[in-house]
């Protein structure tokens, strides 16, 4: 990157402390990772001439995690590898391929860290299954804590003194107060 | 002046610095002394609590002016200003540089923990002073904690032995006005909801919540939700004009570790209302208020650690996140334990029915709460797996979409029969009486929607049905509220003006919900767009519109950047003028970062959002243009929200706590 070259072209030894590497490092990351956050996504010079296979290609493009970038897919990322996997996709879908074979054929090249989407299997059902099973166990709770708060008498448990003083004072002084 | 203290090398760096370790002290001072003398009954012990927590704030407020004056000045003998700022900024982006970078937005965390620590101290005059005693402590140990974390991983002050000439800049992306003050809002929501669970863990040691208790945390919950609400909308709109294409949320860790907190913290406001007005869930809120903040934990561990960027790097230099997450450790398990102790002694004192607007509200945070799990088990997923197997996974907006949206689709779909069912005990038929028309307008306009678009997909015809559902469902809650249908219509508008500032609040922020989700949904069903190379000179059809390329300018200078700038005419399909565009691609040369300014033209019928790319090798221009529908209603919807916190916020009853005021001075101790 050019600022980094930069950086390193001036003065060789501007800061000297044992931290100095950590510091550069830690930024060079942060740019790293914000850097392929830039506009640009797919090209003009990558787009298939027939529509519907363009929107296909889009469609599983969304699907793809740009490899180099942080949580971005292959359709928003402007990084060079993002560009080649498009184009990849493209190729597919011009030779034939169905949305599945695509995936598949870019799965097999990339590993399944290229799915955004994990696949439903071994590892990763607890995953889909996760949010399911908590509502269902959250609305068992509920509706039997629910059931025995409406089953339980009214609490026959007079005010305490607090209470009684205070209400005293209310009733003193407004004549009650709204609920 | 200054030269002179430089020269005798104590300047306001090292008085900043100090003042930060001062505060360290009088926080370890807040967080003992008062929880000593509430447990013996000593009174100057517990009233200590009150100067130290303005002392607290007062210095670590000056620690940090002291690092902006760093940073407004370029102080490049401070590592941190030398890494992360530069003369050329813009004097803006000098001061909000200053929390541009790891340790000076720590350090804006602890200056908010420690003024809502001061706030709760001078406002709570009428909190029993036991609690108070308590809360302040609490809230100085997670004070305590941080600047430790500070002082020991991350201090903002280290000098280096040679300055440079100059530093290294900031992040061109983070030099604009929507994200310089998004992380002000973001902190002022999250770390407010610290207050809450200091009142929780303060009402665990104290073995008693009551409708005063509840009565107190509504107002901070209500605040630090409101604040997180914007700082989140913020985020999200600068992620849609700065970023390139238009994207509003990205299920990005980041965005998830901001959103957990405000989910748990939405749950928890509902819970907090059941638990003033009906005295029953009281262990829940608890439950929720130290979820809530345990959240906001958890999100700072993710953002703060590194441990997102690569569980490698977090391996390699473990030194920050090791200590988060012993704070986490401590406060989450810490605070856990308490209640599993302390839970029983609450206890519940109303009873509702099956059917009653407690059992909504039981629904809504259940909803919300596994909503909120759905998120964090997908953020640290690919950690977990990674760290147990080293198996590398994804888990991105795909599975986000697919597993939470349900959520939000149920949530919406009870709120409005929720919010019109009566306390205690409620008939469901009656309820849904004056719901009936709103139902049928709900159903038909999402029929309409449906019939006319002519693709298959069912986002923007459920989206258009349940905002419509959930909009005025918050008109007929008002209506209702006013006495409609009972009494005739107009003398039910002319009540409307009286209602309690709380039901105008409610109203306002369930219909924000449905505005947004009519935005989202409609945004992203039918966003039109168009991709290509472009001469200047040429029109071409776009949508229902037509642009035109005038001209490029290239190396057009800015205060630190230069930029390719192209010139946009937009115009209808019969020649008429609508806007003219300016969208940019900037060059920083401090660190050799393009970024692209989109040139938005906002109608509240849509945005039209155009890009500029490179130049073509024929000498066309690569031009993105997009026509997103409804795009502004995404943030009126987040302001809607917000705006119906502040006029809760407003009501009497919240402001004067005025229940809490008598109690505490007719009964002092224990």
């Amino acid at each position: 990157m050019t600022g980094w070259r930069k950086a390193g072209d001036g003065p060789r030894h501007r800061l000297r402390t044992g931290a100095v590497m950590r510091w550069l490092l830690l930024l060079a990351v942060g740019v790293l990772l914000l850097a392929p956050r830039e506009a640009g996504a797919v090209r003009p010079d990558e787009m298939l001439d027939d529509p519907a296979l363009e929107a296909r290609a889009r469609e599983i493009s969304r699907n793809l995690r740009c490899l180099v970038c942080r949580n971005e897919n292959i359709d928003d990322s402007n990084a060079d590898l993002a560009r080649d996997l498009r184009i990849l996709v493209r190729e597919r879908l011009k030779a034939g391929d169905s949305d599945e074979q695509v995936v598949q054929y870019i799965v097999d090249r990339y590993g399944e860290y290229v799915l955004l989407k994990p696949p439903v299997n071994g590892a990763t059902l607890w995953l889909w299954i996760a949010g399911p099973v908590l509502l269902v166990i959250g609305l068992a709770i509920a509706f039997l804590h629910v059931r025995r708060r409406a089953s339980a008498p009214e609490p026959a448990t007079p005010l305490d003194p607090e209470e009684e003083a205070r209400l005293a004072r209310l009733l003193g002084e407004e004549g009650g107060q709204e609920g | 002046m200054l030269e002179m203290f430089s020269a005798a090398g104590f300047g306001f760096d090292e008085l900043g610095h100090f003042a930060l370790v001062l505060a360290f002290f009088v926080a370890l001072w807040q967080a003992v002394v008062p929880l000593v003398g509430a447990s013996r009954g000593w009174y100057d012990w517990m009233a200590s609590a009150v100067p130290a927590a303005v002392i607290q704030f007062v210095l670590i407020a000056f620690s940090f002016a002291a690092l902006m004056r760093a940073f407004i000045l370029s102080d490049f003998s401070l590592i941190l200003v030398a890494s992360n700022s530069h003369t050329a900024k813009p004097l803006l982006y000098k001061i909000t540089g200053t929390w541009g970078n790891h340790e000076g937005s720590m350090l804006l965390w602890v200056t908010i923990l420690s003024l809502f620590g001061m706030l709760v101290a001078l406002f709570g005059r009428n909190l029993r002073p036991t609690l108070k005693a308590r809360v302040l402590a609490v809230q100085a140990m997670i004070g305590v904690a941080f600047l430790a974390f500070i002082l020991f991983t991350s201090n903002p002050f280290l000098r280096t032995a040679v300055p440079p000439f100059d530093g290294q800049g900031l992040n061109p992306l983070l030099q604009d006005p929507g994200l310089a003050f998004h992380p002000p809002f973001l902190y002022l929501g999250y770390v407010g909801l610290s207050t809450s669970f200091s009142f929780a863990v303060a009402a665990l040691l104290e073995g008693r919540v009551d409708a005063a208790w509840a009565r107190w945390v509504r107002p901070w919950t209500l605040m630090a939700w409101m604040f997180l609400t914007i700082g989140i909308a913020l985020g999200s709109w600068w992620a849609y004009y700065e970023l390139g294409w238009g994207g509003f949320w990205f299920w990005d860790p980041v965005e998830n570790a901001s959103f957990m907190p405000w989910l748990v913290g939405t749950a928890l406001l509902h819970s907090a209302i059941v638990a003033e007005k009906r005295e029953v869930l009281k262990s829940w809120t608890i439950l929720l208020a130290i979820l809530a903040f345990s959240f906001s934990l958890i999100g700072t561990f993710i953002v703060r650690s590194g441990v997102i960027t690569s569980v490698h790097a977090f391996a390699n230099d473990p030194e920050r996140g090791v200590f988060i997450l012993l704070i986490l450790a401590v406060a989450i398990g810490g605070s856990l334990t308490l209640y599993a102790a302390r839970a029983h002694v609450l206890r519940p004192k109303g009873t509702f029915a099956l059917v009653s607007r407690e059992s909504a509200l039981v629904v809504n945070n259940v909803l919300l709460i596994v909503a909120a799990f759905v998120v964090f088990i997908g953020t640290i997923w690919p950690l977990v797996v990674e760290m147990t197997t080293g198996r590398k996974l994804s888990v991105g907006a795909p599975f986000f979409d697919m597993a939470f949206t349900p959520f939000m689709v149920g949530i919406a779909m009870l709120l409005p029969i929720g919010a019109l069912l009566p306390w205690k005990r409620a008939s469901l038929d009656a309820a849904l009486v004056p719901l009936r028309g709103v139902l049928a307008l709900a159903l038909a306009l999402g029929g309409l929607v449906w019939w006319l678009q002519t693709g298959s997909s069912l986002l923007a015809p459920i989206g258009v049905a349940l905002a419509t559902w959930v909009v005025l469902g918050a008109v007929d809650d008002l209506l209702v509220r006013a006495g409609w249908p009972r009494q005739p219509l107009g003398q039910t508008l002319r009540r409307l003006g009286r209602l309690p500032r709380s039901d105008w609040g409610r109203a306002v922020a369930h219909a924000g919900l449905g505005v947004t989700i009519f935005a989202v949904s409609t945004l992203l069903a039918w966003q039109y767009e168009d991709i290509r190379v472009v001469r200047v000179g040429e029109s071409y059809a776009f949508g229902p519109y037509r642009l035109r390329l005038e001209k490029v300018e290239e190396n057009v200078p800015g205060p630190n950047y230069s930029a390719t700038r192209g010139t946009f005419t937009l115009m209808d399909r019969e020649g008429r003028v609508l806007a003219t565009l300016h969208p940019e691609k900037r060059v920083y040369p401090v660190s050799g970062m393009p970024t692209t300014e989109a040139a938005i033209d906002s109608t509240l019928g849509r945005d039209v959002y155009v890009v500029i790319g490179d130049r073509q090798n024929d000498g066309g221009w690569a031009v993105w243009a997009y026509i997103k529908p409804f795009a502004p209603w995404l943030w009126i919807g987040g302001l809607l929200m917000a705006l119906g916190g502040l006029l809760s916020l407003s009501d009497r009853r919240l402001r004067v706590a005025a229940g809490a005021a008598r109690k505490a001075r007719l009964v002092p101790a224990e």
